[in-house]
């Protein structure tokens, strides 16, 4: 026997297996009602009038309640298959549901809108391409990864590259003029030339300091050695700056090389004495010093490196004023 | 004397293994010593222990090919009319597309930048997140660009390339690993823009003259000799390693090489004929795990 009114207060105060309480609201499970709340009016086991529309399989149907039939539940709903068309499925509503409350109608087509948005969304979505997810194959990346390795390793890459270029090379592909300096004497003909012209202005500069400095002790510029390379000396100069120095005064060394331009005038003081003592021995050491002078100031551009161990020149009183002012000019 | 793994004593034990371990490397040393005075006063001697002792690689051991090229009128008639032939005979100039997957992450950016830069003819373009593959290929072909590169990522990292040749493929997809970006290689040089040389190496089998020939056609024809750099794809085991370098030549017997940058390692997974499409595409190649059963079958 169908009681409504019995069936909805059970529920309500009692138990419903479909009920999903919330702090908020009430859900219902049942899979026939149209939209989907706990209440007396949407309730599809304690109402005997009522309809809902449900999808399979991308066809809509209406389902009506045959309260007559509830003995046989299997039996109980009438399914109505809705049109393709959405305003015609509309009217079939209407007119399958003439004459039932406003409300079972309404929420009947707004089940039915919400139904037939979401499978045109998702025949949208089948269309577009997704990507295509590959599961990580741990063992065989490990696997790959160590037989790259050994791989790189065969293939010893760097070696075949330049044999590769050698034959090319030999092949003639990058053809005979020159434009890889594949013969070296052409490179060696203007390092000479380039040698030969800093040897002429060592000579001049020479001349010059012999002027400045007659009255300074000979024994240092006699040692301009003529014949050895100048560019040899050039490098030989710039790695001595820095050799010597350790030589000479560590810690003054170290003390210049955490900031420069503030030690540079105490360090001189300090070099200034270490200086007139080793004048007073006339150690080795001096003559060497003297070698890198010259050249120093023959080539300009390497002004540069002298920078870098500004602590360093101060060490000998000769290029004091020089090599002062050549500092502060750079440094500020 | 006993053997030292049945004295009791544990002390004892290591002290004679140690000892035992000694005179045996001392005697070797002095035996590899020996050896190099008498090759020194006898080269021919060294010649022949050289020659009687090649080690045994995998490369030597490999498992025969009957795909491999080797002066096959056959395979250059092939090659002569198909889709790569527009660059090889016709001699089109390549111009080619660079971009990324979907919503790129920062580092496959900085990837892209760099490997832009191998390719005189590349441009980088970023991706819309509305185009796909396919739509992708439609409008550089209607551009007429010659290739399209997809750098994909995984987890934040790049981790696959995509090649489309077109405009009528093929298409082939390369796992990536291994890249170590310009600024992390030690004692690298700045690249110029300077057409590059080009080395291949080693793609011997129909595949791998295949893939070799798709390499090659990114990069223009002629290589401008100034910039001295040399772009290079070396085929090892069926891993492709990409390296930039310049070099110098020194007196015509020595080469000299600066590394530029990136690195990385390519490993074909599927070829395919045309365009790309995965889902109706015709696979000419793909790496299956049954194909790796042997340590010895190399298939580039």
């Amino acid at each position: 026997m169908q009681v409504d009114e019995l069936i909805w207060k059970t529920i309500a105060f009692n138990f419903c297996s479909y009920k999903v309480k919330t702090p908020t609201q009430n859900f219902c499970r049942n899979e026939y009602n149209v939209t989907g709340l706990c209440s007396r009016q949407a309730c599809p086991l304690a109402n005997s009038r009522y309809a809902t529309v449900k999808e399979e399989n991308g066809v809509l149907y209406l389902y009506v309640k045959t309260i007559e039939r509830a003995h046989t539940p299997s039996k109980m709903w009438e399914k109505i298959k809705l049109s393709k068309n959405y305003v015609k499925a509309l009217e079939q509503i209407d007119n399958e549901l003439l004459y039932w409350p406003e409300f079972t109608i309404h929420k009947c087509k707004q089940r039915m809108t919400k139904i037939t948005q979401y499978l045109i969304r998702m025949r949208r979505l089948r269309l577009k391409t997704t990507p295509k997810l590959v599961g990580v194959k741990k063992k065989i990346e490990r696997r790959e990864a160590r037989r790259e390795a050994k791989a790189e390793a065969a293939a010893r890459l760097e070696m075949s590259i330049e044999k590769e270029l050698l034959d090319r090379l030999r092949k003639g592909v990058y053809g005979t003029d020159g434009i890889v300096n594949e013969s070296q004497d052409a490179f060696k003909k203007a390092l000479d030339e380039i040698e030969d012209m800093h040897e002429q202005d060592a000579d001049e500069v020479e001349d010059e300091v012999e002027d400045e400095e007659e009255d300074l002790d000979r024994e240092f510029v006699s040692d301009i050695s003529d014949d050895e390379d100048e560019i040899g000396d050039l490098e030989d100069g710039a790695e001595g700056l820095e050799s010597d120095d350790e030589d000479g005064d560590e810690d003054d060394s170290e003390d210049a090389e955490s900031d420069d331009d503030n030690m540079e005038l105490p360090s001189d003081e300090d070099s200034d004495e270490d200086s007139d003592a080793d004048s007073d021995d006339s150690s080795p050491k001096k003559p060497q010093s003297r070698k890198r002078k010259g050249p120093a100031r023959a080539a300009p551009p390497k002004k540069q490196q002298r920078k870098r161990g500004a602590h360093v020149e101060v060490e000998y009183e000769h290029e004091h004023e020089q090599a002062r002012t050549a500092n502060q000019s750079t440094s500020w | 004397m006993r053997e030292p793994s049945r004295i009791r004593n544990k002390l004892k034990r290591e002290e004679v293994y140690h000892q035992l371990k000694h005179t045996k490397s001392k005697s070797k040393l002095k035996e590899r010593m020996k050896r190099k005075r008498e090759e020194s006063d006898n080269p021919e001697l060294r010649e022949e222990r050289l020659a009687k002792n090649i080690p045994q690689t995998l490369e030597t051991l490999r498992e025969a090919d009957e795909t491999i090229v080797e002066n096959d009128e056959e395979v250059f008639a092939d090659e002569e009319t198909d889709e790569l032939a527009s660059y090889f005979v016709q001699g089109v100039q390549p111009k080619i597309l660079v971009t990324t997957s979907k919503r790129p992450s920062a580092s496959v950016y900085e990837f892209a930048n760099e490997f832009v830069t191998i390719f005189p003819d590349a441009e980088f373009v970023k991706r819309g997140s509305q185009f796909d593959v396919k739509r992708i290929v439609e409008i550089a072909k209607e551009r007429e660009y010659t290739d399209l590169l997809i750098i994909n990522e995984d987890r934040k990292e790049p981790n696959a390339v995509t090649h489309i040749h077109l405009p009528n493929g093929p298409t082939a997809y390369y796992k990536l690993t291994s890249i170590r970006l310009n600024k992390d290689i030690r004692g690298h040089g700045r690249p110029d823009a300077y057409k590059p040389e080009l080395i291949l190496n080693n793609f011997n089998t129909r595949l791998g003259h295949t893939v070799g020939r798709m390499l090659a056609s990114l990069f223009p024809h002629v290589p401008e000799f100034t910039g001295r750099q040399v772009a290079t794809f070396h085929n090892q085991r069926d891993f492709i390693f990409f390296r930039r370098h310049r070099y110098i030549f020194r007196d015509g017997e020595r080469c000299d090489i600066q590394e530029l940058g990136p690195r990385f390692t390519l490993k074909l997974q599927w070829l395919q004929k045309g365009t790309f499409d995965t889902k109706y595409g015709e696979y000419e190649w793909v790496h299956k795990p049954e194909l790796d059963t042997s340590r010895r079958k190399f298939h580039l």
